[in-house]
Order: structure tokens, then C-alpha cells, then sequence
């Protein structure tokens, strides 16, 4: 997956996990963050937390989306800002939690909010710094002008080109020349953006974003935060980030399958990965590889039916018959959970490019091993299937799945790599719905 | 001869695979016999193998392959290899990828590995550059050069390579970002063109560490290729850079060009579809937008993936019309010996086995006991005795004989120090040997003088019954035929009167739960003769036990021939074997906690009798 959004509290956490490391004695971070879910029993948060007592208080939701102050989602004042007490959060959590709200067209509910010390300042306090990843730099961006309305002032914005090449002298040099006209303390800001810079890279975030970012002295206030990690790093440095979770998009809750399968494909060597689009579709996709699962769902969108499309997915990389059986099992289960409103049969589109090394009749022993289990059921709601496959074993593989079918009753057909890869979708799609329709 | 700088892989190109990974190492040695060429690999880097060469096949010829603890060392041997495949896994594919770099006489590098930080991808792809050197990857199936050179399992079987006419020259010049995908354009391209000339998948990551533009430039070059096909994907904006290629001219020959990953308009960006670098991040990262941009620029872009052949197909004709395509004399393929494993999976060979086993499989997804996989065994609360049952006799047993067993192992598992096995384990021990010394001395002294009443009584009692021999005629027969005591009959100290407890209770549990007893009736027959001379010659316990077994056989329903061969294979004593196994493991244990020094016999203990020979 690579890069994965992580919440505001973990980005904070992770920067106090690592304070000592990267920015030592010079400058002092007080982390003071607490995640609150629908799990978290308000009641004990001052036994663990018993600063929240003892100052004001600034909550906000904690969900990957940002604009919050701008969508009113920021409590840091019921009279005047820095008024807010514990007892102010409480009952605002818990009017929010739960709460259906729409971001940019997506609809999704208040789940997590993070409660923090409201830190009072002067808003030409606010500044911004960011950083991430381009294709041929990384990209520092570092500004005196923080705050909501940052996008406004991006003309302010001084954007910083870092070769990945460059040693920790040259990043740093690079920085200390081009920190803003504006910022006040020049010299502490550079030397906060060249340790952040640092901590950055070895950390292997694809983006971070502190914005406002507020530096009394040596004292840092990290006020807002948006971060995200390279999740294939976690070998390099997961020790560094801890008990790290990458929340879904806003909105972009997992279904129980779709967690299922993510829990499987973790744990494999093989690749394992499932969208429910449409759980009422009619055309459901089984397709082995990245690339052709994507070709598929094209089609299927060329021929018109990007209504009926009830899944995206792919398995690939040699993945075992158990694997494979859990996937498809998985498939078979949301699919034959009713039948389609139109009372026309569903699609099925076991398909797949000519493999280079997965062994075809191996994974569909796997499936067949799922369709035997759910032959009733797949009768009972209607389902007809169509099967293109190449590969390691291939031969064996198609004669295996359509003696199998056959078998239970179930309508099949099969192609190989002598049929064009997509020819089974305008097959199933229109040539056979004509011919149904006549 | 240098090869032009556009050409990555020739027939004569040698390679270095890093990863002792023999199916993949294989599989490019059979396309090297495929198409006629030497052996492409000539050295493999394993830094934890303590193997010096690996065997592989060339042919239906057994070759060697050196293999180097690492990459600078093989290629310091071997300065004619200039490739590097990299098939290390995740965690090392960085390391090893900028180690080689520095390496001069290395200059393209193929990286299979899937799930490397961007951060690594990114910095080897700028290193690479810097370097003039080439990268393939990560994430991708490599690639083939037709006809000359294999990267790892590129092109799948050799059966499709063929199909897909991989195993020679034709006139199109592919690149891919998918693995699956690319056989799949080579495959569309074979039958609707004449094949491939270079084919490449450059990986699904966000930083290939080289892309489209840097392979269809070196196609631009190689005056081989006619035209190219170009398969790319929502996300990012490698393909605009294609697009300026061919609007600034520096790309001339025709590109055929799609972006797959067209259904994303429909989901708003929520979806990831296909591969890491797939995620459009805005609107001109779409299929739709490099499509239509790359259309603009003047490349061949169907409408959909469906149309693709139609186009392929039309280009191939046009060129082949305008004379600039000849026809490709088809090589001879010389018949790649298939591997035995696959040929017998096809069943198309046979061979007869040199073993049989017909009481457990190791082969499937869990191995079985008699059929039964372990994990069921333990689900249903199989015993010891069961188990016993499965392995030794194939049976699952009723309860009565699985608990009767149970009984026996109890009963036999150790009859204190003094014993030869027991004092054997104990000595060895305090020789300072280990577990399988110790337990191997011990068992070795169990025969004809120790543990080996149960084996002997069932044989002489079942005899004895089979034959009608009357008790006292039995006794009598052991006395003067056979001229020795009966197995199982007498004690040390024990008597009519003063029973054994655990004859007691054998003989009280089989009475209660077999079906029949009638050995145990005939011993106990004979016992009466015996104990009418001497108080002490009762039926012991290795002698109820000898009896007991044979009734129990005999009521799972073995004839008595089957016994006998039982008895004969020294079945019966295994339980004695097996139980008494227990004991000596103990002894062992015990003498190691004590950690007592080596035993040596005391002097006065033995009798020497030592005397000079006369002649000496």
C-alpha cells in the first residue's frame, strides 16, 4: 500500500516517542495528547490524564480530514478562547460522538476525537513547515504564516528542494538559506526544521505537516499535525513508531470482509485484496493480479455496468489453496446473501492474465474447494460463471474447474489464453444478456 | 564487442543472481536451453549458504553454479556478468541493490521484490541515474530481451514463452508497469503481431527505478523494433512524460498506448485500484487524462482494453504493407526435457517407488495419522493408546483395548535403577553423553533376558492352546522339548499368596471389559500346574500381559496367523519398549540434575581372576 494516513494523536505520540532522539536537549516538547473512541470511558480520563483537569482544554475530531476549524469541528472556547474545562469536552464528545457528518461528499461518522491542552499565543506565533516526498526531491516547505489560513498565503510559502542524495550537512545548509524574511527567531527555527527534516527521513513519513507550529524559546508547540507514513517501512522503523494503526479514508469504514481479507493478506506472502462496491451488484469479480484486476473492472465499466460492479479485487503471488479458499469463501458469502433485484442470475468473472510463476490449478483448487461449500447457494440465488485463466498449469486447472461446476450444477464457461483476456466480460455482459433477452 | 548503449541484454549477456532461489534460477537456464543460448547465470550470491556450487540442469545436462557470499566477490570473478537479478526479499533488496551499484562492472540491475520503502526505491533509481547505470523495479517480474535473455520467471512457463513467441526476435518494443499483464500484452502482441523484440515490466511501485520514457527511448534506438505498445496505469505522471517525448519528437517510431485503471472516475478517488503507485492523486493522474494527453501527442490509443489486439494488429499490417516488417523465419525449438515432478503431476511418466508407506502422509495441507489429520486427533481426544493404534496397527482401537494399552504403558514404564537398561542409561549419562546415547544403550540391552517375557509368553501360551497341548502336557513340552522355563510364569518374591497388585488389576480389567479371555484362562490353567510345584511360579506380569495382548488381537479380530507374524515382528514387545522408553528417559534426566561424574566400578566389587598365559 506504501503511503497510509495516520491520525493527528499518533503523529504527536510518535514525535514524543522520538523527542529525545532527534531534537535532544535543545528544544522541549510537552506531549500532551489523549485519543478518545467510542471505547474510551470519559469517566477514567482524568485518573490517566490529570492535566485535564488542570487547564483548558482544546478537542477536535481525530479522522484523517482536515479544515476542521473552518467546518466548526474545533472546541477551544464556550465564551472566550482557552475557557473550555473537562467537563465542557465531555459533554461535546459526547454529543458529537456518533454523529453522521459529510466531507466533501462523503458521509461517515464521529468516532475519534483528540483532547489537548489549549496553548494561548499571538496568531504571528503561527508558523507552518512541512515536508514530503517528490519524485526527484523531498520538499521542505517552511513559512511565518501558519494557521487556517495557510493555503491563502501560499505565495509566502518558501518551498525547499532536498535531493535525496544530499548529506545531513547539505540538507541542513539548504534549510538555513532558505528560512523566510518573516520568521522572527531564524536561527532556532532552522535549527527545528533541520532536526525535523532528520527525523523525517529516517522515519520514513511520506508527509508531515505541522501547521501551526508555535516555538516559544525552546519550547514547542506542535499545535496541528498531518502526517503520513511509507507502511512498507515498518521493517526499518516500526520500533520507532510503535503500536502504530492506519485508520481508513473518513467515511471509508472496513467492512467485516473487507477486514477479514486485509487480516489474511497481512499475514501471507501472497496478495489478497477486496473492495465491496456495491454489495447489491450483479457482476462480481475474482480476478488474479493487480494489473488485470484493474483491466476487468474497466471493462465490465466499458460494457455499461459499472452499477452492477459489486467488487473490486485481486489475488496474486502464488497464494496457497487455503489462502485462496478464505478469499473466495469470503466472495461467495457476500454474494449469495440474496439474490438480484432483477431476478437475473449474477456474474461470476474468475479471471486473470497468463501467470508468470502463480500455479493456476493449485489456486483453483482453492476455489473450487470454496464452491463445492457453497454449491446450494450459489444455485439457490442464481449464479453463472465465467472463467479466463493462463499460466503455470493452466490446462489442469480450467478442466478441473469445469468438471467441478458441472458437477454441482453450476453454469460455466471456460476459456484460456487463446481467448482474449476481457473477451469473458463482453461474453457474459452482452453477447449471452442479448441472447437471454430475445 | 560493447554492445550499443540501447541494448541492455544480448545473447551473450551474463548474470549474477543474487538469492539462492533454484526455481527461479531454473527457469531462466531453461530459456537459455530454449533458445540456444550458454547458460546466462554464472554466479549466485547466498551470504547463508556454506554451499560452494548448486546443481542445475542445462538440458537435460547437469550443471554447476558457484555460488559467492557476496556480491562483490562474484562479481570480482566474474567481471563479464553485467547484470545483476535481485531477487533478495524486502529487507535486503536495498542494500544489495546500492552495493552493486558502486560495483563497475555491473550496469543493470533487476529488483523483484515487492513492499520496498519508497524512500530506498527512490534513492536507488537517483543513484542509478547519477551512475548511467540501469534498474528494472521493484516490484516487477523483470522482463525478456526475445530470443537472447530472461530476467527471472518473466514470460511464465516455457510452454507460453514459446506461444508467445518470446524465444525469438519479432518487431515491437513493450513495456509494462505490470508482471501479469506484460505476458499478457506479449501473448496479444504474438498473435495479432510477430512478437516481441524487448519487453519490459518496469514494477507497480510510486519510484520505478526506471520507466516507460527511459525503455521506449532505448526502443527509439534499437532499429530492430518497428513500433512499440505501452501499458500504463492511473496514478502518477510517468506517461506525460511519454507524451512530451513524442511531441517533441524524440520518439518517432508509432507507439500504441493505453492506461489502464479507466473505472476509477466512477469511485472518486475513494478506491485503491491495482498496484501502490495506482492511487490517482488528481485529475491529470487518471487513465482518462493520460489517455486523452497521450492521444494528443500523437500516440495510437485505443478506446479500451478490448480494442487493443484490433490496433496492434492494424499497425503490425500497415508497417508490414509499407515493406518495413519481414517475415520472421521461425527458429527450431529444440524439446525442453520437462521436469520429472511436473511430468508426473500431468501424469504423463511413471516410475515405480523404491518405498511404500501406507500408515501416514506428510504431502497435503496437514499431515495425517492413518488418514486422520493430527489436528483431529487431538480434537477428538485421541489417547496415547490410540494414536498406537493408528500407527502400529492401523486400527482405530475400541475403548477397551486403547485403555488396556494405556494400562500396559503405565504398567511397564520403569521398574526402578538396577535394571540393564535403567543402570545403562544412568552410566552413560554420567559419561557425560547425550539423550540419544543414553536412551539408544538402554534399549539395547532389552531381549531374550530383559523385557522380553511379554513376546515369549504369548508365543509359548498361544502354542501351547492353538495346538490343544493340556496345561500339565505344556509344562511337561517346556521342560523337555523345549528345555527351558516358561515365559512369564514366576516371581522373585511374589506368590499365590501374597499376589502381584498389577496382575491383580489386569486380570480384573480384562475379565470386566473383554470380549473374551480365554489365553488369559489357559495361562492361568497352566499357572495352577505350576504353582502346585513351587509357590512362586505364578503368571507374572510381562506374562499376563503376553496373554492379554493375544486375546485382545484376538477379539479385534486377527486370525491367529496374523498374531503370530504380530509376535514374530516383535510387536508385542514394542509396548514394552515404548512404555519402559519413559523409565529411561527418566533415569536419564535424573542422573543430569544430579550431575553426578563419571561412574567407574568400584575395585571390590570385582572379582579379578587375571593370569599370565603359559606360552607367553
Amino acid at each position: 500500500m506504501a503511503q497510509r494516513a495516520i491520525r493527528e494523536y499518533d503523529a504527536k505520540r510518535i514525535l514524543a516517542r522520538n523527542w529525545k532522539d532527534y531534537f535532544g536537549d535543545e528544544f522541549e516538547y510537552d506531549f500532551k495528547s489523549v485519543l478518545i473512541t467510542p471505547e474510551t470511558d470519559l469517566d477514567k480520563v482524568p485518573e490517566e490524564h490529570p492535566w485535564v483537569l488542570e487547564t483548558p482544554l482544546v478537542a477536535k475530531p481525530d479522522m484523517l480530514f482536515g479544515k476542521r476549524g473552518k467546518l466548526g469541528l474545533v472546541l477551544y472556547k464556550i465564551n472566550k478562547p482557552g475557557d473550555v474545562t473537562w467537563e465542557d469536552v465531555k459533554k461535546w464528545i459526547k454529543e458529537k460522538m456518533g454523529q453522521e457528518i459529510e466531507i466533501k461528499g462523503v458521509k461517515g461518522k464521529l468516532t475519534h476525537f483528540i483532547v489537548e491542552p489549549f496553548v494561548p499565543h499571538e496568531q504571528d506565533e503561527e508558523y507552518y513547515v512541512a515536508m514530503s516526498m517528490g519524485d526527484e526531491a523531498d520538499k521542505i516547505y517552511m513559512s511565518a504564516f501558519g494557521g487556517i489560513d495557510v493555503e491563502e498565503n501560499w505565495d509566502k510559502v518558501v518551498e525547499v528542494n532536498i535531493p535525496p542524495l544530499a548529506t545531513d550537512e547539505e540538507a541542513a545548509k539548504l534549510i538555513e538559506e532558505n528560512v523566510p524574511a518573516e520568521i522572527k527567531d531564524k536561527k532556532t527555527y532552522a535549527e527545528f526544521v533541520k532536526r525535523l527534516y532528520k527525523y523525517f527521513k529516517d522515519l520514513h513519513f511520506s508527509y508531515l505537516e505541522i501547521n501551526p507550529i508555535v516555538i516559544k524559546g525552546n519550547k514547542v508547540y506542535p499545535l496541528d499535525m498531518v502526517a503520513r507514513l511509507d507502511d512498507t517501512a515498518q521493517f526499518v522503523a516500526g520500533r520507532k513508531w510503535g503500536d502504530i494503526t492506519f485508520p481508513a479514508g473518513f467515511g471509508r469504514e472496513l467492512t467485516p470482509e473487507e477486514k477479514y481479507i486485509k487480516e489474511l493478506d497481512e499475514k501471507s506472502g501472497a496478495s489478497l485484496k477486496l473492495t465491496i462496491l456495491n454489495p447489491e451488484g450483479r457482476v462480481w469479480l475474482l480476478i488474479a493480479g493487480g494489473g488485470a484486476s484493474v483491466v476487468y473492472a474497466d471493462t465490465v465499466a466499458d460494457m455499461g455496468f459499472v452499477e452492477e460492479l459489486a467488487n473490486y479485487g485481486e489475488y496474486s503471488g502464488n497464494p496457497s489453496r487455503t489462502e485462496t479458499r478464505e478469499y473466495v469463501k469470503t466472495l461467495f458469502d457476500l454474494m449469495t446473501r440474496e439474490k438480484h433485484k432483477s431476478g437475473k442470475p449474477k456474474i461470476l468473472l474468475i479471471g486473470g492474465a497468463i501467470a508468470n510463476f502463480t500455479d493456476v490449478a493449485k489456486t483453483f483448487d482453492g476455489i473450487i474447494d470454496a464452491m463445492k461449500e457453497y454449491a446450494d447457494k450459489l444455485k439457490e440465488v442464481g449464479v453463472k460463471i465465467y472463467v479466463r485463466r493462463g499460466g503455470p498449469n493452466y490446462e489442469v486447472g480450467l478442466a478441473k474447474i469445469k468438471k467441478a461446476a458441472e458437477e454441482l450444477g453450476i453454469p460455466i464457461e471456460v476459456y484460456g489464453p487463446e481467448t482474449h483476456m476481457t473477451y469473458i466480460v463482453q461474453k457474459a455482459l452482452v453477447e449471452d444478456e442479448k441472447e437471454e433477452n430475445k | 564487442m560493447a554492445k550499443p548503449d540501447y541494448i541492455l541484454f544480448d545473447r551473450n549477456t551474463k548474470a549474477i543472481f543474487w538469492n539462492l532461489n533454484p526455481n527461479a534460477i531454473q527457469r531462466m537456464l531453461d530459456y537459455d536451453y530454449l533458445v540456444q543460448r550458454e547458460p546466462s547465470i554464472v554466479a549466485i550470491v547466498a551470504p547463508t549458504s556454506n554451499r560452494k556450487f548448486e546443481k542445475f540442469f542445462y538440458g537435460t545436462k547437469e550443471i554447476l553454479i558457484p555460488i559467492y557470499k557476496s556480491t562483490v566477490e562474484a562479481a570480482e570473478a566474474h567481471p563479464d556478468a553485467d547484470v545483476l537479478v535481485n531477487f533478495a526479499s524486502f529487507r535486503t533488496a536495498y542494500p544489495v541493490t546500492m552495493e552493486a551499484l558502486d560495483i563497475p562492472t555491473i550496469r543493470t540491475i533487476a529488483i523483484t521484490a515487492e513492499g520496498i520503502p519508497e524512500r530506498f526505491a527512490r534513492e536507488m533509481r537517483i543513484k542509478a541515474k547519477e551512475l548511467g547505470k540501469w534498474i528494472i523495479g521493484p516490484a516487477t517480474v523483470g522482463g525478456i530481451a526475445a530470443g537472447a535473455f530472461r530476467i527471472g520467471n518473466a514470460g511464465g512457463t516455457l510452454q507460453n514463452i514459446v506461444k508467445s513467441k518470446l524465444h525469438r526476435p519479432g518487431s515491437v518494443g513493450l513495456v509494462t508497469r505490470s508482471g501479469g499483464l506484460f505476458n499478457e500484452l506479449s501473448n496479444i502482441i504474438a498473435r495479432n503481431a510477430n512478437g516481441i523484440v524487448e519487453g519490459i515490466a518496469i514494477g507497480g511501485d510510486r519510484f520505478p527505478g526506471s520507466d516507460f520514457l527511459d525503455h521506449l527511448l532505448r526502443y527509439q534506438k534499437n532499429p530492430k523494433i518497428k513500433f512499440m505498445v505501452m501499458l500504463g496505469e492511473v496514478g502518477g505522471e510517468l506517461e506525460y512524460r511519454v507524451a512530451k517525448a513524442i511531441e517533441e519528437g524524440l520518439i518517432t517510431k508509432p507507439v500504441i498506448a493505453w492506461c489502464i485503471g479507466t473505472i476509477a472516475k466512477h469511485f472518486g478517488g475513494e478506491v485503491q485500484f491495482g498496484h501502490a503507485g495506482a492511487k490517482a492523486g488528481a485529475d491529470r493522474e487518471t487513465a482518462d487524462a493520460k489517455n486523452e494527453a497521450l492521444r494528443k501527442a500523437g500516440a495510437l490509443v485505443p478506446n479500451s482494453f478490448n480494442e487493443l489486439p484490433e490496433l496492434i494488429k492494424q499497425v503490425y499490417e500497415d508497417l508490414k504493407a509499407k515493406g518495413e516488417i519481414e517475415e520472421v523465419v521461425e527458429p527450431e525449438v529444440p524439446p525442453i526435457p520437462e521436469d520429472f515432478a511436473k511430468a508426473v503431476k500431468a501424469g504423463k511418466v511413471r516410475r515405480p517407488t523404491h518405498f511404500i508407506c501406507t500408515i501416514s502422509d506428510d504431502r497435503g495441507e496437514e499431515a495425517t495419522y492413518c488418514g486422520i489429520p493430527i489436528s483431529e486427533v487431538v480434537e477428538k481426544g485421541y489417547s496415547i493408546a490410540d494414536v498406537i493404534g493408528l500407527l502400529w496397527f492401523k486400527r482405530k482401537f475400541p475403548k477397551w483395548a486403547s485403555d488396556f494399552i494405556d494400562m500396559v504403558l503405565k504398567i511397564v514404564a520403569d521398574h526402578g535403577p538396577a535394571v540393564s537398561g535403567a543402570h545403562n542409561a544412568r552410566v552413560t549419562a554420567r559419561a557425560g553423553k547425550d539423550l540419544m546415547s543414553s536412551l539408544a544403550t538402554a534399549i539395547l540391552t532389552i531381549g531374550p533376558r530383559f523385557g522380553g517375557a511379554i513376546d515369549g509368553a504369548a508365543k509359548y501360551f498361544k502354542m501351547a492352546k492353538d495346538k490343544g497341548m493340556e496345561p500339565w502336557e505344556f509344562v511337561d513340552y517346556m521342560k523337555k522339548v523345549e528345555k527351558k522355563n516358561i515365559p512369564g510364569i514366576g516371581h522373585r518374591i511374589k506368590s499365590v499368596k501374597n499376589p502381584d497388585k498389577r496382575v491383580e488389576l489386569l486380570k480384573n480389567y480384562a475379565k470386566k471389559h473383554f470380549p473374551s479371555t480365554e489365553y488369559l484362562d489357559y495361562a492361568l490353567e497352566v499357572e495352577k500346574v505350576t504353582t502346585s510345584k513351587k509357590e512362586n511360579l505364578i503368571l507374572n506380569v510381562d506374562g499376563t500381559i503376553g496373554v492379554l495382548l493375544v486375546d485382545m488381537f484376538k477379539a479385534l479380530g486377527y486370525t491367529d496367523e496374523q498374531i503370530d507374524e504380530l509376535i514374530e515382528a516383535g510387536a508385542f514387545n514394542a509396548f514394552f519398549v515404548l512404555g519402559r522408553s519413559i523409565g529411561f528417559i527418566g533415569h536419564y534426566l535424573d542422573e543430569k540434575r544430579l550431575g553426578l561424574p563419571l561412574y567407574r566400578h568400584p575395585w571390590d566389587d570385582i572379582l579379578y581372576l587375571v593370569e599370565r598365559p603359559e606360552e607367553a
